[in-house]
């Protein structure tokens, strides 16, 4: 049997991987990451454009350079020969003003792109984050850390390149552009027309280069995202790494890796090193053909030469500030070819879904109820088959059973960690899918199997249970899981830093930790997944000490294979294979001398 | 709110690596790895020189040829008179095209390949360093220094370096003609110069602390990033992504403001760089047209003053980006020297001792450790002997030291004073690859890779191995870790088991992890709680299997609980830093109050020995 079909699933590291996309999902690719360059660019088209007036005015004021010399020594010289100084003051005048006016524009105009750029930055990260928050573990599994990681880095300094780099020029050189051939046209729209007939050739080049460079900047990110993801895993399984001698070949496949990237990048600057020296071609055979034609012309004798001398200079500048253009289209590229790996990231569908009109849930009683509910993970084996199960509110139920069985699974059901495929889970009457996830969290929450400690002070690992939370009641929390004692211990006390996962405390004190933060979340619900399995036993008594009191008016769900644990609970399930075998009270079901009490007389001779 | 990362590395002195350097020194660093693509780049560069002198020939020689030749061809009416001139234009634009060509493809190569070397460099470095450094280094740190400052880096060394040489020289030869040929209205424009170069200079110093801060900044960013994703699980349980992306927001906002002062430290030298220079022009223009009114100065020498001066005006802007491109450049090398010049505290002696056949006996020997120079020592003291083929089991309160001393064995840690042996030989005398080879940890945490079964357990095995003995291995393996589940899994033991292996059940992951340790071979086996994810059941089943394959082999098990400690012949108990006593379990339990306490079950126990908990977490 397996799970139902047509479910959503996520997509794989492996699709997210493909550079080779046929026509069709190459130019969906494509549509979708220039939809969200559209989309972040569009509420910032007024600060845009004035950051493109700003170019204009200190590119104009550059331009007025030569045109103030040429008036200087053609008006200002004779005047002053004359005795008239006053030209000359002028224009002088007038080129100071150009002066500080070019340069106050082109300084404003590197402000004014640094703050389009890094709004637009800001908001991209703060979109991936919050995106990447709401999908599902189903999704996390497959795309891994260093993918995320990928897209938040890598990605986004491609973005931030078409920026720096490239935006800059391209309103100047268009302008620029436009100008010279305006004035072409003017002198003599026959050459004029020669470079209307360059322009196929560059245009056939720059298609090229968009084939070419498309393809090798998918490969690029690609690539990157490769990188990253080993070096993540890296890092994180070091230790792993050191105790089995992996430095060698965890060397050798990084290097492969690299060299992966390294040749993504050398495509890209042979397809980009040909691309920009071809635009210049194109340019100087203009030139030539312009000089050759317009020569043609002098000897005719319908050109004169001042104006193929004119002619030819307008036609040399036309094509001056293309290799900016050109830069700037491959800067484009990349971002384009980035935004592909951002938008398809965003893209991504949670498999577990806000509801749209929630249920709200004000004042959580506690009662859990499993209908029907059958459970698999993606297109695997089915977990859960068909499950029903009701826990009245208050009530404390241990989940026991052999390794595997589902007893997590069960729980990452009733946190809605997970959709049921089939059934429903009902909170208080309400189905999980119904209620926000603001009031499931405040309802239901759950001590995770892996104990996780984020880098910084202890304090602010409790505190995640309520972010609210007084000092003291960071500390009460911690007193009641027994772990105060070892905090003030620490050179800083609560203020210490844990490092990195937790590494600056011992595993039974990571626990610890973690508990205290459930402690302080005070949720309808609670749900324990192993939470003392690395305790030792005196703490184990500490904390089940803490558990009574506190769980004394609210429903618990407790996962434990040490059944020590499990002797504080109202009512015992015995799960195997996803089934529930045996449901009771935990004296009845040892009274019963089934499989609970075989479990609790071995756990007996165990501990002895 | 979730906690964010840190901004300060402790590893670091409050002056980052190499700020105290000059940016040339800083960079010269990188002279051993850039020096084999030194000749490619020299010839870029001369290329790059020849495409400018191309192109700034063009106009020109346009303008010659056609007033001159040209000319006076068509006057005769002679169109061969075309072909010279056109042939000409043709070979200098051909030419200019083939510079940039050249240009372009010589720098390639020397760029990504030093960046590549880099790379490999300090992965490489990375991968030595010892347990001690990667816990306190937060990993978008590192990450950001392997990706983001090597970028730039190349970026630099391809576009940057060329252009900051190219820029200079056009500039000073540029100044150097003026002078020469306009005297001293050439001096006028030199002395613009001077508030160019001193604010260049300031520039410089505050962009760079700028620059490091933005790169500091963003290598927290993704740390964040990545402990969002690694504990996603947590924020998930406790609904607390919306503050994730709150502290995350707080932390990007910072980032974009950094970015902004550092633009605005831009666009002060950008304002400068192109208003001086043009209004030093300004002035030379006055002065120049009155001294050619006054007959000093030709009005052909004026114009041409002018045109050189426009020629260097351009390069002068770009100063301005190659500028901080170089600053960048320079900030990066610094970061990522920073990592690859931390002294690796653990490595392989100079004269090893070589083990021959390991008998496995393992002591302990007036042991040590302390994690921080300033703190109480974890271990303090220690003796523990593990005679060669028995199993020991080592018994302590949570945070007594268990999980540090087994570090020991392998030599993730190195002992603070005291030592370690190995068949008496002292672990730092050994090659790591030997002494690891020898002894095998089955971690606390399973620490597996997104890769498939197959590869996680045999992690520890030489992939020189025969692919059946590696088979033979594989299977034995998971049987005595009672693994058989993953015959279950969708694809066997060649299904992917998801980030960390998270899309296995708890205890799945640790009979993994302890199937690769076994498969390992190893004559000294560590395990770290082996069994505390494990049901009764199953626990007995690895318990019994475990027996057999602990028969001859030297074993240390930390252990909680009893059924844990019914692996082993013998046990010690840590306690304050030392082990306090050592015998079988029976033995213990009769003569040890402090052991009765930590292993003991039972409620009487407990009670009777309350009181100790008091004393103990004093103690503690
Ligand atoms: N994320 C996942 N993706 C795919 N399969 C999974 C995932 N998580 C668990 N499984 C599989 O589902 C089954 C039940 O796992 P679950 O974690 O619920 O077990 P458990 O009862 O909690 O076991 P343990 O006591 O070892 O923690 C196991 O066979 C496991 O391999
Ligand atoms: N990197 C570190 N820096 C400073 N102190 C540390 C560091 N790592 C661990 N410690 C401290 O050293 C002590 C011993 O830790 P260790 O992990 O060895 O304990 P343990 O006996 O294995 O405990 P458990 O039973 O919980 O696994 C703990 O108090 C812990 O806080
Ligand atoms: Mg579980
Ligand atoms: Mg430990």
């Amino acid at each position: 049997m397996t799970a139902a079909t047509g479910r959503l699933r996520p997509t794989d590291a492996r699709a997210d991987d493909a550079t080779d996309l046929d026509r069709g999902t190459s130019r969906a690719v494509r549509r979708r990451s220039l939809h969200l360059l559209g989309q972040l660019l569009r509420p910032r088209a007024g600060a845009l454009a004035g950051a493109g007036a700003l170019v204009v005015i200190s590119t104009l004021a550059q331009v007025s350079g030569p045109l103030l010399v040429q008036a200087a020594i053609d008006t200002a010289l004779p005047a002053l020969r004359e005795g008239d100084p006053t030209r000359l003051v002028v224009v002088g005048g007038i080129y100071v003003l150009a002066a500080v006016l070019g340069g106050l524009c082109a300084g404003a105009y590197v402000r004014a792109a640094a703050r389009v750029a890094q709004s637009v930055l800001l908001e991209l990260r703060r979109r991936v984050f919050r995106h990447t928050q709401r999908l599902s573990l189903e999704f996390h599994e497959s795309y891994t850390s260093g993918r995320v990681i990928s897209r938040q880095t890598s990605d986004l300094e491609a973005l931030r390149e078409l920026f720096d780099g490239g935006l800059t020029g391209v309103v100047s050189s268009l302008m620029l552009m436009v100008f010279t051939a305006g004035a072409l046209f003017y002198v003599d729209w026959r050459s004029g027309l020669v470079l209307l007939v360059a322009l196929v050739p560059a245009w056939l080049l720059t298609r090229w280069f968009q084939r070419r460079s498309q393809q090798s900047y998918r490969e690029q990110r690609t690539a990157s995202a490769r990188l990253i993801v080993k070096f993540v895993e890296t890092m994180t399984g070091m230790r792993a790494v050191q105790a089995f001698r992996r430095e060698a070949t965890d060397d050798a496949e990084y290097g492969r890796l690299g060299e992966q990237y390294r040749d993504a990048n050398l495509r890209i600057f042979g397809v980009n090193g040909r691309y920009q020296p071809g635009l210049v071609l194109i340019g100087n055979l203009t030139v030539a053909a312009a000089l050759a034609y317009g020569g043609w012309r002098v000897v005719e004798g319908t050109l004169d030469v001042g104006a193929l001398v004119a002619v030819l200079l307008y036609v040399k500048r036309f094509f001056q500030p293309i290799q900016q253009l050109g830069m700037f289209y491959n800067a484009l590229q990349s971002a384009v070819a980035a935004l592909e790996k951002v938008s398809g990231l965003l893209a991504e569908e949670p498999t577990v879904v806000e509801p749209s009109d929630p249920t709200p849930l004000p004042s959580p009683r506690g009662e859990i109820r499993l209908q029907d509910v059958t459970f698999g993970y993606g297109d695997g084996p089915v977990v859960l088959p068909r499950l029903d199960l009701t826990i009245p509110a208050g009530q404390t139920v241990a989940l026991v059973g052999s390794t595997g069985a589902g007893k997590s699974t069960l729980a990452k059901l009733v946190t809605r960690f997970y959709d049921a495929s089939a059934g429903r889970v009902l909170l208080d009457g309400v189905d999980v899918r119904d209620v926000s996830g603001t009031d499931l969290r405040r309802a239901v929450v759950m001590v995770t199997q892996e104990a996780y400690l984020f880098s910084g002070s202890v304090r602010e690992n409790i505190a995640l249970g309520r972010p609210d939370a007084t000092d003291a009641e960071v500390e009460a929390a911690a007193r009641a899981v027994g772990v105060h004692e070892f905090v003030t211990s620490l050179p800083e006390g609560y203020d210490t830093d844990v490092n990195k996962r937790g590494g600056r405390v011992s595993s039974g004190q990571r626990q610890l930790l973690s508990f205290a933060r459930a402690f302080l979340a005070d949720p309808a619900v609670l749900v324990l997944d192993e939470a003392t399995s690395s305790l030792d036993i005196p703490g184990e008594r500490l904390v089940q000490r803490g558990l009574q009191t506190l769980l004394a008016d609210r429903t618990a769900i407790i996962i434990a294979h040490r059944l020590s644990t499990v002797d504080i609970a109202d009512r015992v399930l015995v799960l195997e294979h996803g089934r529930v075998l045996e449901d009771g009270a935990p004296a009845d079901l040892v009274a019963a001398g089934g499989r609970y009490a075989a479990m609790q007389a071995a756990w007996r001779d165990s501990v002895a | 709110m979730p906690p964010t990362a840190r901004a300060d590395r402790p590893d670091s002195p409050s002056v980052p690596a190499g700020s105290d350097l000059s940016t040339l020194a800083s960079l010269r660093r990188l002279l051993p790895t850039v020096r084999p693509a030194l000749p490619r780049l020299v010839a870029g560069l001369v290329a790059a020189l020849g495409a400018s002198l191309a192109a700034l020939a063009i106009p020109r020689v346009l303008q010659v040829l056609v007033e001159g030749p040209l000319a006076a061809g068509a006057a005769a009416g002679d169109p061969a008179a075309l072909l010279w001139p056109t042939l000409a234009v043709l070979a200098l634009g051909l030419l200019e095209a083939g510079l940039i060509l050249l240009r372009r493809t010589l720098v390639m190569y020397p760029g990504t390949r030093v960046e590549a070397a880099l790379r490999t460099t300090l992965f490489r470095h990375l991968l030595q360093l010892p347990a001690s450094f990667h816990d306190r280094w937060a990993g978008g740190q590192l990450l950001s220094r392997s990706m983001t400052d090597l970028g730039l880096l190349r970026r630099w060394l391809v576009f940057g370096l060329l252009q900051l040489v190219v820029s200079t020289i056009t500039v000073v030869v540029g100044i150097a003609v003026l002078v020469a040929t306009a005297g001293w209205l050439g001096l006028v424009y030199l002395v613009g110069a001077v508030p160019v170069v001193v604010i260049a200079y300031r520039f410089s110093r505050r962009y760079r602390v700028i620059a490091r801060t933005s790169q500091d900044q963003s290598g927290d960013l993704a740390n964040t990033v990545e402990e969002s994703v690694h504990g996603i699980r947590v924020l998930k349980a406790f609904g607390r992504g919306g503050d994730a992306l709150e502290s995350f927001t707080g932390q990007a906002e910072q980032l974009r403001r950094t970015e902004i002062r550092k633009a605005g430290n831009q666009a002060t030298v950008t304002t400068a760089l192109h208003l001086i220079p043009e209004a030093t022009l300004a002035v030379c223009l006055v002065l120049g047209v009155w001294s050619a009114a006054e007959g000093q100065l030709t009005v052909g020498a004026l114009a041409a003053f002018f045109l050189t001066a426009a020629v260097i005006n351009g390069p002068v802007v770009d100063l301005g980006m190659t500028l901080s491109m170089t600053l960048n450049a320079r900030t990066a090398v610094d970061r990522f020297f920073e990592v690859v010049e931390t002294a690796n505290p653990l490595t392989d002696p100079a004269e090893p001792r070589e083990l021959g056949t390991v008998r496995g006996e393992v002591t302990l020997r007036d042991v040590t450790f302390r994690h921080e120079a300033d703190e109480p020592p974890v271990l303090d003291g220690v003796d523990l002997d593990l005679p060669a083929g028995t199993t020991t089991a080592l018994v302590g309160l949570t945070g007594s030291g268990k999980s540090t001393l087994a570090m020991l064995l392998p030599r993730l840690h190195d002992v603070t004073t005291g030592s370690v042996r190995l068949d008496g030989v002292d672990v730092r005398d050994l090659r790591r690859h030997d002494l690891r080879r020898a002894v095998a940890v089955a971690f606390e945490e399973p620490t597996l890779f997104s890769t498939t079964v197959r590869e996680n357990v045999l992690l520890g095995v030489d992939d020189s191995l025969p692919a059946p003995e590696r088979e033979r291995l594989l299977h034995s393996s998971l049987d005595v870790a009672r693994a058989g589940f993953v015959h279950d899994l969708p694809q066997g033991v060649d299904t992917r088991i998801g980030e960390e292996g998270l899309s296995l059940s708890g205890g799945q992951r640790q009979r993994l992890a302890l199937a690769r340790a076994i498969a390992a071979r190893p004559r000294v086996l560590v395990l770290d709680d082996p069994l505390s994810a494990l049901d009764v059941t199953t626990e007995e089943a690895v318990t019994r299997g475990l027996r057999e394959v602990l028969a001859g082999t030297t074993s240390l098990v930390i252990a909680h609980r009893p059924s844990t400690v019914a692996l082993a012949d013998r046990v010690a108990v840590l306690s304050d830093g030392r082990i306090s006593a050592v015998g079988t379990h029976r033995e213990l339990l009769a003569r040890d109050p402090h052991y009765r306490y930590v292993v003991a079950s039972l409620e009487e126990d407990w009670v009777a020995h309350e009181h100790e908990t008091d004393l103990t977490q004093e103690a503690r």
